[in-house]
């Protein structure tokens, strides 16, 4: 009989994992602390993202990752569906407006239509939109969800990774900064 | 003076809990009569004061007290009296009064209408109500008393968020409760049942009733919040698969299981330490559901000010309440004794099925609610999984769900015969699969979703109306035969037919309006027109005007099909004046079979504006479908077990014998 006890404990314990995360979860005070990711510093993985397409028309083009090179592009991973996308897109537009730096966006299991409506109601900062519509490119990078933003150097290395918004105290101290030490 | 009333009665409603909490539960214990029947009147006690508390809460909005603080951050002298009496629980500390409130009546409900369940196990159900009413009386008064004086007393309160200010949201919240707050009777019952060690087919009739009454309130309650949410956030869509929608919408999913456990509990004897589990689970994602969102745990749009303190006195309360309860269970549930045997091919079998669908559903979703929270704790940053994860994990439950859902009411119960079963159904079967190849044939966008939505809607609707005509025998005896035979039906056949065919109207709606949608995102000049789905919209322009507490610039659209005017639309963007909050107001034109839907976007260059056309096919069926499984619900209560079909419990000998493990 002991294993049939043991099943009859398993709420209690599934609950109590919970309850202690959502303590810890409390407590922490959800300061944002910087988990470095595996991939910074590493060659960005290599893909290649057919254009985003609505209507016939081609709205942007896709996203190679060999175009990275020689350039400093930001890699953002957005969807229309996703509120906290809808937060950081007036700082993804400033940044598309920042000089010598290339942006480039990753639709992420979106349905065309659903993006081409988006950007047209919020405006389209992107020079390229890439499409991942069942989610290929994503694990490669290791995202968790949208909104992610990788800043690529210009020798096609990852350099710096943010999970979540690029709110505007993330775009004046930790992306700006970054893309002005890249440009040394 | 009535802020003070109020005040005090609350005092005593938690005094009262706290007796309702410890003399029955003695009582019972000691098979002491006195001290069980205490326990009602206690409840009932609990009830008035919490009652005279709500009232007079109630009393400083209708009369704009604003020397009370909550008024004054919650409501405007400007303000409509409906808005004024609804902002009561627009905010979260007079939300918690409802709350306590709606507790309060299920726990008198249970002593004024629980004369059919034994008394030792009524004490008991009583007892456990008063803890949980003692728990949020107390979290109420020492973290969120609604009646805090201000002084100096301002002129005016600082206004309703507007986006509360509407019909729909207005009646959300009390129905929302009913549910959750419902479901508090079926955890007593299982906390009751596990205190005794005795659990018999009588506890399955007698916690199918209020399993039943919740169930259909919080069905009520979740349709009106997405019908809010679709008519005014302006985003064409009914669910979107926020954290708060998420949040009702798990304890509806347990609830359901629960719903269906209790009939194998009841009828075979069967299922019943997973039902007590069903029991607890439900109340206990209802509790997560109420006060997540408070906890400042959980952030979404619709989310009360948060303040850590009252976090952790949610989470002590939530943990003690479910860790408590599955402690018990264990503890307890291994010695309850199993019942009756069945082959998995059986009615038991396929309500296993729904059981566990039900319950993966939920945990799914459960899952995707709390996963953006995970990566959060980590420190990582607030992303979100959206509608990609739900739509894939969570439609693929739904489809057998469905299938399963049809097929059992033919089964009979203990053995049966599934190809026989097929075969009374095999009309259908052919029906089905040839509506979802028309759909495949006619349409080739989405077409195996579409496919399998509409598919899956005729199998529901289909299998309900010849499970009904198969009970009457409809064209196989005589007409009058058949109207006798409909007539003498069980009211829970009723109910049941009328749900499990809503569900299916609920599918289509849900099918129709996510796979035919057509929106149209232009900027309009006045004199523009926009062809949508057949219709033309004609664009004449926009006015400023000055209703009440909130100027809206409010468009105009003439809607016309093949040159005949049919209607005016008029959309608007509002701000509401004390805040200076911006809401936007869809203008919708239904026809019962399709919406059309337009929205007000802001100015674009000169004299143009940016305009949203939607045409939503058959999306009034989703609500239409939440109101017919409401009522199947209802119909389902009113059947004559509930009243006088108390079952003797199994018979044993009377001597008080606490009941170990």
């Amino acid at each position: 009989m002991p294993s049939r006890r043991l099943l009859y404990l398993a709420p209690l314990a599934v609950f109590a994992v919970i309850a202690a995360a959502a303590a810890f979860y409390l407590q922490s005070g959800r300061d944002p602390r910087l988990l470095p990711s595996a991939l910074i510093d590493k060659p960005a993985p290599a893909f290649s993202a057919p254009g985003l397409e609505y209507n016939g028309k081609t709205i942007r083009q896709g996203v190679e990752s060999t175009s990275f090179k020689g350039r400093i592009t930001i890699l953002n991973f957005f969807a229309s569906w996703c509120t906290p996308c809808l937060v950081e897109h007036p700082q993804i537009t400033a940044l598309s407006k920042t000089p010598s730096v290339a942006l480039v966006g990753i639709n992420y299991k979106d349905k065309p239509a659903d993006a081409a409506n988006w950007l047209a109601r919020h405006g389209n900062p992107y020079a390229r939109i890439g499409v991942d519509p069942a989610g290929e490119i994503a694990p490669e990078f290791g995202l968790y969800g949208v909104p992610e933003t990788f800043l690529i150097d210009r020798v096609g290395r990852i350099r710096l990774k943010q999970v979540g918004p690029i709110t505007a105290q993330v775009l004046k101290e930790k992306i700006l900064p970054a893309i002005e030490a890249l440009k040394k | 003076m009535s802020a003070e009333i109020g005040h005090f009665a609350l005092i005593v409603a938690a005094v009262l809990a706290l007796g309702q909490s410890v003399f029955p539960m003695a009582g019972a214990a000691r098979r002491h009569g006195a001290l069980m029947s205490l326990g009602g009147t206690l409840a009932t006690g609990q009830f008035v004061f919490v009652s005279i508390a709500f009232g007079a809460l109630t009393w400083a909005f209708v009369t704009s007290d604003f020397s009370v603080a909550n008024v004054v951050q919650n409501s405007h002298s400007a303000k409509p009296l409906l808005y004024r009496i609804t902002g009561v629980w627009g905010n979260h500390e007079g939300s918690m009064v409802l709350w306590c409130l709606i507790l309060a009546l299920f726990g008198a409900c249970v002593a004024w209408f629980g004369d059919n369940v034994a008394p030792g196990l009524r004490a008991r159900v009583i007892a456990v109500q008063g803890m949980i009413g003692l728990a949020f009386l107390a979290f109420i008064l020492l973290t969120s008393n609604p009646f805090d004086r201000v002084n100096p007393m301002p002129a005016d309160g600082r206004g309703l968020n507007p986006i509360l200010q509407d019909p729909g949201l207005a009646f959300h919240p009390p129905l929302l409760y009913l549910g959750y707050v419902g479901f508090s009777v079926t955890f007593a019952f299982a906390i009751a049942a596990l205190l005794e060690g005795r659990v018999d087919a009588a506890w399955g009739r007698w916690v199918r009733p209020w399993a039943l009454a919740a169930w259909s309130f919080l069905t009520l309650g979740i349709a009106l919040g997405s019908w809010w949410a679709y008519y005014e956030l302006g985003w064409g869509g009914f669910w979107f698969w926020d954290p708060v929608e998420n949040a009702s919408f798990m304890p509806w999913l347990v609830g359901t299981a629960l719903l269906h456990s209790a009939i194998v509990a009841e009828k075979r004897d069967a299922l019943k330490s997973w039902s007590i589990l069903l029991a607890i689970l439900t109340f206990s994602l209802s509790l997560l559901g109420t006060f997540l969102v408070r906890s400042g745990v959980l952030t979404s749009v619709h989310t009360f000010a948060t303040d850590p303190e009252r976090g952790l006195f949610i989470l002590a309360i939530l943990a003690v309440t479910i860790g408590g309860a599955l402690a018990l269970y264990a503890w307890r549930a291994p010695a309850l004794k199993g019942g009756g045997l069945f082959r998995p091919i059986s009615r038991e079998g396929a309500l296993i099925v729904n059981n566990l669908l039900m319950t993966v559903a939920a945990l799914t979703v459960l899952f995707g609610t709390l996963y953006p929270l995970i990566v959060d704790a980590l420190g990582l940053g607030k992303i979100s999984v959206g509608p990609p994860y739900f739509n894939a994990t969570f439609v693929p439950l739904m489809a057998p769900l469905i299938l399963a859902m049809g097929i059992a009411p033919f089964l009979p119960w203990k053995r049966a015969d599934l190809a026989g079963a097929l075969d009374r159904l095999k009309l259908l079967v052919a029906v089905t699969v040839g509506a979802a190849a028309i759909v495949v044939f006619l349409e080739e966008r989405h077409s195996f979703a579409a496919a399998l939505g509409i598919g899956l809607a005729v199998w529901a609707i289909g299998a309900s109306v010849l499970e009904l005509a198969g009970r009457v025998r409809l064209f196989r005896a005589p007409f009058g035969e058949s109207l006798r035979r409909a007539a003498a039906m069980p009211r829970s056949a009723w109910g049941m037919t009328l749900a499990h065919a809503a569900a299916g109207v609920v599918v289509t709606g849900i099918t129709a309006s996510s796979v035919w949608q057509t929106e149209i995102v232009r900027v309009m000049k006045p004199g523009d027109r926009a062809e949508v789905a057949g219709y033309t919209v004609a664009f004449a322009g926009v006015q400023e005007v000055r209703v009440g507490n909130y100027l809206a610039r409010r468009g105009r659209f003439t809607v016309s099909e093949s040159g005949v005017a049919l209607a005016t639309l008029s959309p608007e963007k509002r701000v509401y004046l004390p805040q200076r909050t911006p809401t936007t107001e869809a203008a919708i034109r239904t026809t019962w079979f399709s919406d059309l839907y337009i929205v007000l976007g802001d100015p674009h260059g000169e004299g143009g504006h940016a305009v949203r056309l939607y045409h939503n096919p058959l999306v009034p069926w989703i609500w239409i479908g939440a109101v017919l499984m409401f009522l199947g619900g209802m119909v389902s209560l009113t059947d004559r077990r509930h009243r006088v079909g108390a079952p003797r419990r199994s018979v044993r000998p009377v001597q008080a014998r606490p009941a170990e493990a």
